[in-house]
């Protein structure tokens, strides 16, 4: 079977919400009643054949052949199966995903990866502020899953994440890991300022010493320990590096300490 | 009793009789194999029989570093026991004070089954407040901080119900420096096998038993059928050319891997010959009644 395909007509007049295109719900539904689905946000809301044509009846496996950085809420909480984007996505891609994978090959805007339950999220060009982070008023961010940008990060990534694992792999904004309550941020690339800020608990795994930290992280020295070699290699095997981003006897700095003070910043040595 | 001979070697048409047993599997890594050994060692220590000591445990093999979970030299040891709770409960404690406290030691899981027991999960308290929770590629590990860094250990490992315990054969010859080198010939083909193991002391049982004895309260008693000093006043299993018996005793994670080594095992010893070894080999039972599974020799023969 071929997958579905939404072939973007024409760049769209308006934000689309594409929460409704996912797996789990276009499963088994006939294409004249997917054409018909509303996706626009203005006062006369566009449906699905307006904006695209569709080809091929897989809907465990979909793709949006063009993007659009007016493309919202695309793999919104979906639970299985398959949705890659061939281009850009607007925000909040992937928001409160619980599973399958959703692949994005242009850029991603704000808060893509939101609220992540599990699964995972490729990102291959540029991710906008706050990659797995909580909404307004959220207590926390993601709670699971893999989010990896290949490209750069804005600001704020991994904003109160709690579990789950985010690789930024040409570098990030300011305050990646700010309030975090646990999991694992990776970064290759340049850090922005003060990683870790109020980071309570959990891992910040950078190749580089970062160039301005907080006061309230402390030098624990260089670590002889057997878990950067498990995760280096877990980082290979899933192909989101090439090469171990610690290698042996990384530095580790303890905070961050103006809070609980549990988590931990670790680099190379160098 | 039909015999059946193999390179001048004489094998009864018996069979060794195994009972089914809970069993885990971990792997031990540390920053040598003679450090990972040593944590399995001293892990897997009094553990011969279930009888007194809880559970039977070995090395089952050696894992090179690039077969490892965190790429440092390791090794595979697996625990037997009657019961889930027993299992638990020695894996628990074993885990705490013999791998926890050996230099540079990490432990994984290394047996999917039908259950889960805790390892790190229950270790991670020694962390008072440091331990780490880490979860990525579907597994769970927890960091504890100890005083040469930290005691990596994954959340859980598997338990089998499949497992069986009591796979053996008896080595009979001339005395006892060519039974010794006859066994010692067994447990180097079984060390080979994957998942089995031997749980005597180097693999080889010299006390055989048999069920009972005179005295009230002994389960279990020398074997005098086939104690060499007794030939003349009991009832006999020996001739008058066998001065010394020894016992391969094997636990394997299925029947495959009992069957397996026992192949392994017998083969070795036949190959070895009756000048400088076994000059028959016989098997353990009780009458074929207690025990699930049946391995007769003649069905092993290489």
């Amino acid at each position: 079977m071929k997958p579905l395909t939404f072939t973007l007509r024409s760049e769209p007049e308006e934000r689309l919400d594409l929460s409704g295109l996912i797996p789990d719900r276009l499963g088994g539904m006939p294409v004249v009643e997917i054409a018909g689905l509303s996706i626009g946000t203005s006062r006369s809301p566009a449906i699905v054949g307006d904006i695209f044509k569709i080809t091929g009846t897989d809907a465990a496996n979909i793709v949006f052949a063009g993007g659009s950085g007016r493309f919202d809420f695309v793999g919104a909480e979906m639970k299985t199966g398959h949705i890659r984007v061939d281009g850009d996505v607007g925000a909040r891609a992937g928001r409160r995903m619980a599973g399958g994978t959703l692949v994005i090959e242009g850029k991603a805007g704000l808060q893509a990866g939101s609220g992540l339950k599990n699964g995972r999220i490729e990102i291959n060009g540029d991710a906008g502020e706050g990659v797995g982070g909580p909404m307004a008023g959220e207590i926390h961010g993601m709670t699971g899953g893999l989010i990896i940008v290949r490209g750069k990060a804005g600001h704020r990534s991994g904003e109160r994440m709690r579990r789950g694992i985010i690789a930024l792999l040409k570098g990030c904004g300011d305050y990646a890991g700010l309030n975090m309550v646990a999991g694992t941020i990776v970064v290759a690339g340049r850090v922005g300022h003060y990683p870790g800020h109020l980071m309570k608990r959990g891992s910040l795994l950078f190749d580089r010493r970062p160039a301005d930290l907080s006061p309230t992280f402390l030098d624990c020295g260089r670590v002889d320990i057997a878990f950067q070699a498990l995760f280096d290699r877990y980082l290979m095997e899933e192909k989101i590096l090439d090469r171990p981003l610690l290698g042996a006897k990384p530095t580790r700095l303890g905070g961050d300490n103006a809070v609980l003070g549990k988590g931990e910043i670790m680099f190379p040595r160098g | 009793m039909q015999e059946l001979i193999r390179n001048g070697i004489v094998i009864d048409d018996t069979f060794a009789e195994a009972f089914g047993m809970r069993a885990t599997a971990i792997i031990i890594t540390a920053p040598t194999l003679k450090w990972a050994r040593q944590a399995a060692i001293t892990m897997t220590g009094f553990a011969t029989s279930v009888i007194g000591c809880g559970c039977e445990a070995a090395i089952d093999i050696d894992i090179p570093a690039s077969e490892t979970p965190d790429g440092r030299p390791g090794c595979r040891v697996m625990i037997f026991a009657m019961s889930t709770d027993e299992l638990q409960k020695q894996l628990k404690t074993r885990l705490g004070q013999c791998v926890l406290t050996s230099p540079g030691s990490a432990c994984f899981a290394s047996l999917k089954g039908s259950a889960s027991l805790d390892l790190g999960s229950s270790l991670r308290y020694f962390g008072d407040g440091w331990q780490i929770s880490k979860k990525f590629g579907g597994r769970h590990y927890w960091r504890v901080p100890v005083m040469d860094g930290e005691f990596l250990c994954e959340a859980k490992t598997g338990l089998t119900k499949d497992a069986v315990g009591g796979g053996n054969f008896l080595l009979l010859a001339a005395d006892a420096e060519k039974a010794l080198a006859a066994a010692e010939r067994a447990v180097a083909a079984i060390e080979k096998v994957p998942g089995a193991i031997m749980p005597f002391p180097g693999g080889i049982v010299r006390s055989g038993s048999k069920v009972g004895g005179k005295y009230k309260g002994m389960m279990a008693s020398t074997n005098d059928a086939y104690a060499p000093t007794l030939r003349g006043v009991v009832k006999s299993a020996l001739g008058p050319e066998i001065n010394a018996v020894l016992e391969i005793v094997i636990d394997g994670e299925n029947n495959d891997a009992v069957n397996a080594a026992m192949r392994a095992g017998l083969k070795a010893v036949i190959d070895f010959g009756p000048k400088r070894g076994a000059l028959r080999i016989s098997a353990g039972n009780y009458g074929g009644k207690l025990g699930k599974f049946h391995y007769h020799l003649k069905d092993l023969m290489p």
